[in-house]
């Protein structure tokens, strides 16, 4: 992608202090998003993807978050230098978040009008407070964004009252009503069923389209990022192992933890369940030396436990971070993960 | 012999608040409304569908968390419901369930010991615990050093493992797996699964499997039930089910999940673009309740609600597109 970055997460770190000592969760971590790009974020539970998400924010519970290293850059201003007047500013109208879940997102005991009414006076140019039907218009047309029907109806319902699907999208409109340039979307409609997922997916796609609005989106569904990306990034660990633009990615992946991942998707077209990649996610507490992946790679070598692999260009625009392929443009190494048949 | 489980038009209402200031009338939620399966002994019985479409509450009411609204559970031709507001412990240690969220159902404040021994003091007169404890723990493949841990020490998959093991305690014959891994990732479930399924080759067990992937589904299941808004909309054997997929409802899924591969692709129905609201369960429109999102709808099928009907071999499809053609 030519021209400047939207947002530009550089050599990231990032521990919790807990008792008995620091997790040392984000060890380096680089992502770069453009305007109207979509991005995908991938990686086993743990992996420190909402960790990663929640520091762009500035939303990870201090003290015992701990940014130690690295600058976060939205529109070439360090996030993380900003004082609060300036994050308030870039959390309303610059970056916007749907959560992980619909139901927790919404408040079960204020009505959805309630609940809308403090985003659209938010999200409104600051100076006045807009008057009682001023934020149920609003309110309103944000609703009819998001194609949903009967919205003065909506407005008086509570969250119970609503399908998923309607709660899901009213999150996106929430979200989307202050015009944000960057929107981050951890786990959107996976407690949806495919057919209403496609549709609020396809929702979000037009209007993201529409304004140039650019997307992260954070899921374990594989083929959700496989359909809705431009390019992916996959995290291990708290590292960047891999990032490709997605058909890239799909038909050739390098390292062999995004080989071990994509072998573990079973496959519409039968043939069992993948054992999974042997082993866990090292603790936090004291992860291994060198390539946090070594433990449980097939492949390792020497140099892997003493050495961190720092991220290259392995073909053009495709990046991994991997002993394999230490001079970048090499060949593709398989991993051969074992896949029993059951079922 | 009959079936080893059987659903005969269950239901389940709640009433979940009242309308009206004079006239004081109660909102219910249908949440299952009339449903007929059978599951067979041994065999993986797969349930999908829309969140909120009530399978959980089927998961709930076999398990006897609620009391059917109407309709009856037969297990082993015997009916859960029968006679007596409670069930007797012998019956209750044959159905067993693994819940969704492998964290908030293990309790917190207790070792995996402890976990693992409630359910064996209840049900087992065996004396000795540890060793039934440790046993249970190799059959789930964790190591002993596993007894003395707490639940938050655990990964969310090993939470899962111990929902699992808790679940053998009692010997049961069947198992409830409500979505038993939607909460994890896909190398994580990969284990899970083929530890279920090992476990029921080795244990004869049988499953209800309830998720939302259908690719995981396939891979898992041998029959499934589509529900959507509390009824069944179509029953079909595994490979039947991706071959002729018959109810509109079914071809939309079918045809809108999302696979990593250019093969998986082209084993796909052609794309049946999916648009409409699925109608809020305490509002269920009269006739059929997919018809607002139904791309073949009839006139028919905002009036009346299809009945059931079996296209052979234990197909079985509940839309008018097919009464008509009898
Ligand atoms: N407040 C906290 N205190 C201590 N540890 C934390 C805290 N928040 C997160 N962690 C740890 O940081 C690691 C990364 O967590 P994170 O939620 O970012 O993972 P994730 O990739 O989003 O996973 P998932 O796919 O499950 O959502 C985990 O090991 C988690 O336990
Ligand atoms: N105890 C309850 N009281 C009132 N309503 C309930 C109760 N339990 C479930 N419902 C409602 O019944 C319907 C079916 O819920 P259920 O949990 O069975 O769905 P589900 O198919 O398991 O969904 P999911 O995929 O989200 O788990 C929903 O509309 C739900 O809101
Ligand atoms: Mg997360
Ligand atoms: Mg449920």
């Amino acid at each position: 992608m030519s021209g400047h970055p939207l947002l530009e997460i550089k050599d990231l770190y990032v521990q919790f202090n807990v008792y008995g000592g620091a997790l040392k969760v984000l060890d380096g971590v680089n992502i770069e998003v453009h305007p109207g790009e979509k991005v995908g974020l991938v990686g086993e539970t743990g992996a420190g993807k909402t960790t990663t998400m929640k520091a762009v924010l500035h939303v990870l519970p201090e003290p015992a978050a701990q940014i130690t290293g690295g600058e976060i850059l939205f529109d070439g201003q360090d996030i993380l230098k900003m004082v609060p007047s300036q994050l308030k500013q870039i959390r309303g109208k610059g970056i916007a978040m749907i959560f992980q879940d619909p139901t927790l997102a919404l408040n079960p005991v204020f009505t959805v009008g309630e609940q809308m009414s403090a985003v659209v006076q938010y999200s409104m140019e600051a100076g006045r407070n807009l008057t009682k039907r001023e934020v149920r218009e609003r309110s309103i047309t944000t609703l009819k964004e998001v194609s949903l029907a009967d919205p003065e109806r909506l407005l008086g319902n509570y969250p119970i009252q609503l399908s998923g699907g309607m709660r899901q999208r009213i999150c996106i409109a929430m979200a989307l009503a202050a015009r944000p340039k960057l929107l981050i979307a951890d786990e959107p409609g996976t407690s949806l069923d495919v057919t209403i997922q496609d549709q609020v997916l396809r929702l979000l796609d037009e209007l993201v389209e529409k304004r140039n609005t650019a997307i992260i989106l954070i899921t374990h569904s594989l083929g959700v990022v496989r359909e809705r990306t431009d390019r992916v990034y996959v995290m291990y660990a708290g590292n960047i192992v891999e990032n490709a633009p997605t058909t890239q990615l799909y038909s050739r992946s390098f390292h062999p933890y995004t080989q071990g991942l994509m072998a573990a998707v079973p496959k519409l077209t039968g043939g069992g369940v993948s054992d999974g990649i042997p082993g866990r996610m090292p603790a936090y507490l004291n992860p291994p030396q060198g390539c946090r992946f070594s433990p449980r790679c097939p492949r390792v070598m020497e140099i892997c436990r003493g050495e961190k692999p720092m991220l290259r260009e392995a073909s053009p625009g495709h990046q991994v971070a991997c002993f394999l392929y230490p001079r970048g443009n090499e060949l593709e190494i398989n991993t051969k993960w074992n896949v029993s048949s059951g079922g | 012999m009959g079936a080893f489980l059987e659903a005969i038009d269950l239901k389940k209402y709640f009433v979940i608040g009242h309308e009206g200031t004079v006239h004081r009338t109660p909102v219910t939620v249908k949440a299952v409304d009339g449903v007929s399966f059978t599951l067979q002994q041994g065999e993986t019985f797969g349930l999908v569908g829309e969140s909120g479409s009530g399978k959980s509450t089927i998961a709930y009411t076999i398990i006897g968390m609620y009391q059917p609204t109407a309709g009856s559970l037969l297990f082993h031709d015997l009916d859960l419901f029968g006679k007596g507001k409670t069930r007797p412990l012998a019956l209750r240690k044959q159905i067993q369930i693994v819940f969704q969220d492998p964290g908030s159902s293990l309790n917190p404040r207790q070792t995996i010991r402890q976990i693992l021994e409630l359910p064996l003091r209840l049900h087992r007169s065996s004396s000795d615990l540890l060793t039934e404890v440790v046993r249970l723990l190799e059959l789930v493949d964790l190591p002993p050093a596993y007894l003395y841990k707490y639940p938050y020490m655990l990964s969310g998959g090993e939470k899962q493992i111990v929902a699992i093991a808790r679940a053998l305690a009692t010997s049961p014959s069947l198992i409830i797996l409500d979505e038993p891994t939607s909460a994890l990732d896909v190398s994580v479930q990969g284990k899970i699964i083929n530890l279920l399924l090992r476990l029921q080759r080795e244990l004869d067990l049988s499953y209800l499997f309830i998720t939302h992937d259908l690719s995981l589904m396939r891979n898992v299941a041998s029959r499934v039930a589509i529900m959507y808004l509390g009824k069944v909309c179509e029953i079909a054997e595994m490979s039947e089910f991706f071959t002729h997929p018959q109810h509109p409802y079914t071809q939309m899924l079918l045809s809108s999940i999302p696979v990593v591969t250019e093969e998986e692709e082209r084993a796909k129905p052609v794309k049946v673009i999916s648009t409409g609201e699925i109608p809020s369960p305490v509002n269920v429109p009269p006739g059929c309740s997919f018809h607002m999102r139904c791309p073949r709808a009839m006139e028919i099928c905002q009036r009346v609600d299809p009945a059931m009907v079996s296209l052979g071999e234990g197909h079985t499809v509940r839309c008018h597109l097919f009464e008509q053609s009898q």
